[in-house]
């Protein structure tokens, strides 16, 4: 007869694949807008082979990316209900991502003082602002979300049983990451 | 039964509280109740500047605010047509959708009750900076609802009024993703038990759709106004063709979001038509399956049609052959829909009541509209008659035509149980009948006066042209309009009163929001009823012969 009512799925989780798939629309739209302008981002100045520092950004790429490992690891704790190595691989997570905004930091003090890349300097600056920009504050908001949920779980508010807010934030996190890679391909591989 | 007694017994509280107590409240009833009403308001300003623009074009060479008449005219068009698709179609079916959704899947309420409120306040907020621009000097943007570039760029805007504009649909459009995530997770993870996907009543399959497109179509037009911004205040060179930038690159983000955008306003609407026609023509919705295919594919289809809105451009001859070939597609499953609903009338035993009358009103009209379209979506067709005014006929066919009906249809359907009393039945058949006569004088005559060569946008034209019998009539249509709009909105608030006492189910329905209270209490149902078929008011009256000894 009738199948099972719904109950397998989690509102809360579903409400956030959906806002997951929002953003995707919205990043989406930053990278085609990247790509419909290659040919005047590569040949104006300055231009995405001299302007990016390569080394920097594969550094704080591999903090983002091992991020991804680390919440992967502290939900893993969680679940398990290993207290301390969770708090520990969620710190670490944390970490990674603010080292990640400080790569960002530094490259962009560099591409703004020393190359003179801004925004209204030409189509690269207005793209590459504004996409690795969005990035940026999407990581920045992660960040703020891993410290409430870090403050929560040492009042013991996030245990095995109450856990749904932390596999959220880490779907969030994943989701971030994931961007970067597209962005990373587009900006420091693709635009070169 | 449950509003006698409570209205009788219990003494409302003084108006702080009750003021109080609507500013606050997360009910989703309540909220959909404010964005139909917040839709409303925007629908008499809208109209308002409607009526402005045809009593300008009434005759040749008139300039009705003196000097200023190009530039106000210019503002009027903008904030009209933004007004009418951000301010009064998406408000006032998501305000339905949010208070039929959770009583039609037998819920207690949304999935997010804040983030719904937020949605609410976001869009009248985004509603207000928009208005704001009237206080600043330059006053109101003059950049067309779909704020061409380079019309928008400091070179031709100078004013703040544009960045009003762009910050306004900004603000409003986060809102409205809000309620894209809410309905999804509503519906997908908060249908009362038995209640498979399958079986959901026919709107919130629509709102299904409709909220899948809103989730991949605002943030493009999100991302879209960021970029204006950025040109405008830091000096970025997306749009800004002198600097490599491109005018195009706007029109695709536009329209990426502008095509699916029509179809988050005529989605829900063939929701409602599909639950008014059953009811009022007494037989099942014909092919229900058919029905849900078609939805999807029209969800589907409507993110790959976006440039034909941009024959005119010049693409490429292959890529004008694609998008003309996809946008005809459309028409396939649009067609299907229209011969199911004339397939549940046939044979049946129809009441002409006012939401039926409505709902009749909508086939007629939108088919119209459907037809210019299919013309449209030829690509030479449309490199003859883009940007005049057989394309303003078009678009108000379908979006008055089709949304508007459609949304009056259930206004009529639904006011019943949101309010537990009748609306005057007398008064729907005058504003029906003004409508619908104003509405073809309105917009009838456009069509000829498009074909002739008049272009939509121009403030005034020349005598010898031949366009002015056209546009008289046109304006006449407008002014037997008007009155039927404040007809509606009249019987609304006495019928508040004065209507007749409604019952839990007036018309005899068997979806689930008519199994509780008229109005429902604030937790929809006692008892969280099971479900076994697609209409289980049907099951409940009539246990000896009930649906799902039959659907599959």
């Amino acid at each position: 007869m009738s199948e099972p009512p719904s109950e397998a799925l989690d509102p809360r989780k579903v409400g956030m694949l959906a806002f997951l798939v929002s953003e995707a629309a919205f990043f989406g739209t930053l990278i085609a807008t990247f790509l419909f302008f290659l040919r005047p981002i590569r040949s104006g100045e300055p231009n995405p082979r001299d302007a990016f520092d390569i080394p920097l950004v594969l550094l704080s790429t591999f903090c983002l990316l091992l991020s991804s490992a680390t919440i992967h690891q502290a939900h893993k704790s969680l679940l398990r209900g290993w207290r301390w190595a969770f708090l520990g691989w969620w710190a670490t997570t944390m970490v990674l991502g603010i080292i990640f905004l400080g790569g960002t930091a530094l490259e962009w003090s560099s591409l703004i003082q020393e190359k003179q890349l801004t925004i209204s300097r030409n189509l690269l600056g207005s793209c590459y602002f504004t996409l690795v920009g969005f990035h940026a504050a999407h990581v920045s908001v992660g960040v703020v979300m891993l410290a409430v949920v870090l403050l929560l779980a040492m009042r013991d508010v996030v245990t095995p049983q109450q856990s749904l807010g932390a596999e959220l934030v880490s779907w969030y996190w994943h989701f971030v990451d994931g961007v970067w890679v597209v962005v990373f391909a587009v900006v420091y591989v693709v635009a070169r | 039964m449950a509003t006698i007694e409570r209205e009788s017994h219990v003494e409302s509280p003084p108006w702080p509280a009750r003021v109080h107590d609507w500013l606050t409240t997360v009910d989703h009833k309540k909220l959909g109740i404010m964005y139909v009403a917040l839709a409303m308001g925007f629908l008499i300003i809208g109209g308002i500047e409607a009526l402005l623009i045809r009593w300008q074009l009434m005759w040749p060479e008139s300039r009705i605010f003196g000097q200023d008449t190009p530039t106000l005219f210019n503002q009027l068009f903008t904030l009209h047509g933004t007004t009418m698709v951000f301010l009064v179609g998406m408000p006032v079916l998501i305000g339905m959708a949010n208070y039929l959704v959770p009583l039609m899947i037998g819920a207690r309420d949304m999935a997010f009750p804040r983030l719904n409120a937020l949605g609410l306040w976001t869009t009248l907020f985004g509603g207000l900076v928009l208005y704001l621009s009237f206080l600043t000097p330059g006053g109101p943007p003059a950049i067309g609802w779909f704020a061409y570039a380079p019309l928008t760029g400091h070179t031709f805007a100078r004013d703040v009024g544009t960045d009003l504009w762009a910050m306004g649909l900004l603000v409003s459009g986060v809102g409205t993703i809000g309620a894209g995530v809410n309905f999804l997770a509503t519906i997908l993870a908060m249908r009362a038990p038995g209640m498979t996907l399958g079986k959901v009543p026919f709107f919130v399959w629509t709102i299904l759709w409709t909220s899948v497109q809103i989730l991949l179509a605002i943030p493009p037009l999100t991302a879209a106004l960021i970029m204006v911004v950025l040109d405008r205040q830091l000096g970025a060179h997306f749009f800004d063709a002198a600097n490599g930038g491109s005018p195009y690159l706007w029109q695709h983000l536009f329209w990426f979001f502008g095509h699916p955008e029509v179809y988050i306003l005529i989605l829900p609407v063939f929701g409602i038509i599909s639950e008014v026609i059953p009811v009022f023509s007494r037989k099942v919705l014909f092919g229900y399956e058919f029905m849900a295919a078609a939805t999807m594919g029209i969800a589907f289809i409507a993110m790959g049609v976006w440039a034909h809105h941009m024959y005119c451009v010049g693409l490429a001859r292959t890529v004008d052959i694609y998008f003309a070939a996809a946008s005809l597609l459309v028409s396939i499953p649009t067609g299907i829909k229209m011969f199911n609903w004339l397939a549940t009338m046939y044979g049946g035993r129809i009441r002409f009541t006012a939401p039926m009358l409505f709902a009749i009103g909508f086939l007629a009209m939108f088919l119209i509209g459907g037809l210019t379209g299919i013309m449209l979506a030829v690509a030479p067709v449309d490199f003859q008659v883009s940007d005049t005014y057989f394309v303003v006929g078009h678009f108000h066919f379908t979006l008055i035509g089709g949304t508007l009906f459609g949304v009056f249809a259930g206004i009529y359907y639904w006011y019943p149980k949101v309010t537990g009393r009748m609306l005057s039945e007398t008064l729907a058949r005058w504003q029906f009948w003004l409508l619908l006569v104003g509405f073809l004088l309105t917009f009838g005559p456009m069509h000829v006066s498009g074909v002739l060569g008049m272009p939509r946008r121009i403030y005034t034209y020349l005598p010898d042209r031949g366009w002015d019998v056209w546009n008289q009539i046109s304006t006449i249509g407008a002014l037997i309009q008007a009155p039927s709009y404040l007809i509606f909105v009249w019987n609304l608030m006495a019928s508040l009163r004065s209507g007749p006492p409604a019952g839990d189910d007036p018309w005899d329905a068997w979806t689930l929001e008519w199994a509780t209270t008229s109005p429902p209490p604030p937790y929809n149902f006692e008892e969280v009823p099971t479900v076994r078929s697609r209409r289980p008011l049907w099951d409940f009256k009539h246990p000896d012969d009930p649906d799902w000894k039959y659907e599959g």
